[in-house]
């Protein structure tokens, strides 16, 4: 919860929400960018960011989201975080 | 060779190495006189026993866990709020994975699930909005927890269920603050601290102007670093470069991610959902002033605690922690979980006794994980 895992804006879903597609490790999920997000909300499809619990919080390069990733794997963070979008599914239904 | 394999870069692994252990001589620091750093994030901490940072650093120097894991904090009374707001026979109670089994005096959030209580673990706020939505019948409440990092999520989401008018969504705020337990720590006479390692991910929200209290009042160093090992060692490097030339200033090691002044759309949600409680109760540590959120009066309508009566709106309560458990002592770095009576014995991470054993993040199990039964045995 308290480390944040990079993830690739794949498109905007809904401008008016600040919504975005995210591929997270080839996970996708619906991220809210409100803190990431320029004038040109376009600008961010393709950008790397570092999301916690479903909210973009920092533009980060490709390098460092690489780096990222690779720690948290080591950590076994990436595993848990997804786990839980795993089970967020779960919980929806 | 294991240290080869474990690091990224072993080159500039070894090399950090040596210019820490250098730095160690300069100062004068002894496997007697140890310099104690603290590293206050719980990313940190389980980091540092990944790696065996604290076996590969010159012996001079002693990390002290601090208090960052949001879970292990949490005090027993908390939990016990939480059940009783899940028992409830109309509330769906949304909460993170990691909030599940610490224990309350009655039972944990997954005892109480056990028992017929409607939780659900999400990975966002967000999940929990989206509950709301599609149970407009039922009473979502979303426990929000954590330090700065999602502190924002949450104020985003209480300001985004406003705009939608959701009234069967709220919130149980139990976010706290980093600044204040250091300020409580340093205060505290029988601590002996000589520089701290920053949080990254929380002061990528907060920037590094809230922590200039600790350089400025306590003349002690202070360098917010990232999570890699070679990021933890750059930074402990240059906490004790400020403390061989005898400075003491805030320094960001992690730049590439954290502006000096934080994110602003996530300060000003903050400050627009949230305001500070006169105090607010840590695990192992007490109540420490202004050290926790609420809800402001004019979003009460998403506030658990007003809309149900209970914890800081109910009476004054009382919070006995458990017999024989030394997590306040392993919390402010005056024990190593290790020697508490309890490691390995009544407290496991398949039946923690403490919540300092049940995230990854707590530093007993993390000892628990990297050093386990070779620990439980000595
Ligand atoms: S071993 Fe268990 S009881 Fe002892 S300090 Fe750690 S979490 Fe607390």
């Amino acid at each position: 919860m308290c480390l944040g895992i990079p993830g690739r804006i794949t498109a905007i879903t809904d401008p008016a929400r600040l919504m975005a597609l995210a591929e997270i490790s080839g996970v996708r999920r619906e991220v809210n960018v409100a803190c990431v997000a320029g004038p040109d909300l376009g600008a961010l499809v393709g950008r790397w960011v570092l999301i916690h619990v479903g909210f973009a919080m920092a533009l980060i390069d490709a390098d460092e989201a690489a780096r990222t990733l690779e720690a948290l794997r080591d950590l076994g963070e990436a595993q848990e975080t997804l786990e839980q979008l795993a089970l967020t599914e779960e919980a929806l239904r | 060779m294991r240290f080869a394999s474990e690091f990224r870069d072993p080159v500039l692994a070894r090399a950090l190495l040596a210019a820490v252990a250098g730095k160690a001589e300069a100062i004068g620091a002894t496997r007697e006189r140890p310099v104690h750093i603290m590293e206050i994030c719980g990313g940190h901490t389980h980091s540092i026993f990944r790696y065996g940072l604290d076996k590969l650093v010159h012996e001079g120097i002693e990390f002290v866990h601090g208090p960052g894991c949001p879970v292990c904090v949490l005090p027993m009374a908390r939990v016990d709020e939480c059940v009783a707001i899940a028992e409830r026979p109309e509330v769906i109670f949304a909460t993170f994975g990691d909030a599940m089994r610490v224990p309350g005096h009655r039972k944990s959030l997954m005892q109480a699930r056990a028992d017929g209580a409607d939780i659900r673990m999400v990975y966002s706020p967000l999940d929990a909005l989206e509950l709301a939505r599609r149970n407009p019948d039922r009473e979502v409440v979303f426990f929000a927890l954590g330090f700065e990092t999602t502190t924002p999520s949450t104020a985003l989401a209480i300001l985004q269920a406003a705009r939608e008018g959701l009234g069967n969504f709220s919130v149980f705020c139990n976010h706290i603050t980093v600044p204040e337990p250091i300020r409580a720590l340093l205060e505290d006479p029988d601590m002996r601290l000589d520089g701290f390692i920053g949080p990254g991910h929380v002061s990528m929200v907060i920037g590094l102007r809230p922590y200039d209290f600790i350089a400025r009042d306590f003349g002690k160093p202070l360098v917010v670093a990232g999570f890699e090992p070679t990021d933890l060692l750059q930074a402990l490097l240059m906490v004790l470069t400020q403390i061989a030339e005898g400075r003491a200033a805030i320094e960001n090691q992690y730049a590439r991610v954290v502006p000096e002044n934080g994110n602003p759309v996530s300060l000003a949600a903050i400050a627009e959902v949230y305001e500070r409680r006169p105090s607010f109760e840590w695990r192992g540590l007490g109540e420490i002033e202004s050290s926790g959120l609420r809800i402001r009066p004019a979003y009460a309508a998403f506030d658990a605690e007003a809309k149900f009566g209970i914890g800081y709106a109910a009476a004054r309560r009382t919070v006995p922690e458990i017999e024989g458990c030394a997590c306040g002592q392993v919390m402010t770095g005056r024990l190593k979980p290790t020697q508490c009576p309890q490691y390995g014995r009544g407290c496991t991470p398949e039946s923690p006794l403490g919540a300092l054993m049940v995230s990854s993040e707590g530093a007993c199990a993390a000892y628990w994980q990297y050093a386990g039964a070779r620990t439980a045995a000595a």
